[in-house]
């Protein structure tokens, strides 16, 4: 039996367009790939943390870290519904391609942003939980509503809020924050603005018609490229920090030098070629790439691990 | 308000609202079983600290 009669909503037929999305177009609005990589990075700051946590306290842990990354996302597809319907990367989301409304979205990311917190901090520990609630407002009022459509550097001071999640995950075990898990957010925050140029250098007609200031549109392509080989030669030795300083082992130091330079020489190829389909060619290889190094890195760090403490528990 | 102002949901929105309220009941069963492991996790071996 329905709780609510099929015809028991007032409003007229040409008001209301909401009701009718699938649970597959909900589960979109979480940005379901944004959100493995945010698990991913969480579990790796928490199995790298001092201490150890119940399973199922990590579990939950994890769960709510993702779902409040999920909530941020849905977050975002309601404020920039206008811009993504201009960009054919986005143009099928679901709020532009009316799916869902844009109400019925800020409602789904409302909730799960509440829901989220509150469960890591009644499970977990409020310390995390008030860095995953800091996380969603960065990513929503601070980056979206604030310097999305104002600075090219949106994306540079954006990236805080993807760096934060293997920092939650090292304070939902330790209760507090340490120069460790600050080392692991320095990695992600160096290395989202040249995976997002690369991108933005192959869309920046997408992103010029919705007027949004990325850096290629603003201050030109060349200037971009020079950004990406910068921030690169940046990220490279910061990727080998968590061996320098003793926190992960040799095998992960090598995989992050070599990883690092690879980074680099394809950061440098984009900068050479600037003209025509190798030009695209080259920018499409560093972005793929750059998900793929980040990838290894967190996995790699943790995989040794796990490795370096089952052998030292044998 | 007239009855010709009333919306009227087509079967393939009513499949869809069935979805999501088997959905939203799946969750929030999820949730209710999370909260009691959580509880016992936490309670660990005061559960049988109590007067008898």
């Amino acid at each position: 039996m329905a709780l609510v009669d099929d015809r028991s909503m007032t409003m007229g037929r040409a008001e209301w367009t909401g009701g009718s999305a699938s649970v597959g177009d909900y589960f979109e609005l979480l940005k379901p790939r944004v959100m493995s990589l945010v698990i991913f990075t969480a579990l790796t700051g928490m199995v790298l943390a001092p201490g150890g946590v119940h399973p199922l306290l990590g579990f939950v842990a994890i769960l709510g870290i993702a779902v409040g990354a999920g909530a941020s996302g849905a977050l975002n597809m309601w404020y920039d519904a206008d811009i993504d319907r201009l960009m054919s990367r986005t143009a099928r989301r679901p709020v532009p391609d009316g799916r869902i409304t844009a109400s019925e979205a800020l409602q789904f990311g409302m909730v799960l942003s509440v829901l989220s917190v509150m469960v890591l901090g009644v499970a977990v520990n409020w310390a995390a939980a008030s860095m995953l609630a800091f996380t969603i407002f960065f990513y929503v009022v601070v980056y979206t509503m604030g310097l999305k459509r104002r600075t090219p550097q949106n994306i540079v001071i954006g990236g805080a809020a993807g760096a934060f999640p293997p920092m939650i995950g090292w304070t939902a075990v330790t209760g507090t924050l340490s120069w460790e898990s600050a080392i692991l957010f320095l990695i992600i925050f160096m290395w989202t603005p040249p995976h997002f140029w690369a991108l933005a250098l192959v869309k920046s007609e997408d992103y010029a018609r919705a007027g949004v200031p990325m850096m290629p549109v603003v201050q030109g392509a060349a200037s971009t490229r020079r950004q990406i080989v910068l921030y690169a030669a940046l990220l490279a030795p910061i990727g080998v920090l968590p061996t320098v300083l003793g926190f992960a082992g040799l095998t992960y130091g090598v995989v992050a030098a070599v990883l690092g330079a690879v980074f680099l020489a394809f950061s440098v190829q984009v900068a050479r070629v600037t003209e025509g389909p190798e030009a695209r060619k080259a920018a499409m290889r560093l972005f793929f790439f750059s998900i793929g190094y980040l990838f290894a890195l967190f996995a790699v760090l943790l995989v040794e691990h796990l490795v370096v403490g089952a052998l030292a528990g044998v | 308000m007239a009855d010709r102002d009333l919306i009227e949901l087509t079967p393939e929105q009513k499949k869809r609202r069935r979805a999501r309220s088997i959905a939203i009941a799946l969750f929030l069963a999820g949730l209710v079983l999370l909260f009691y492991l959580v509880t016992i996790v936490k309670l660990g071996g005061n559960v049988a600290n109590r007067p008898l």
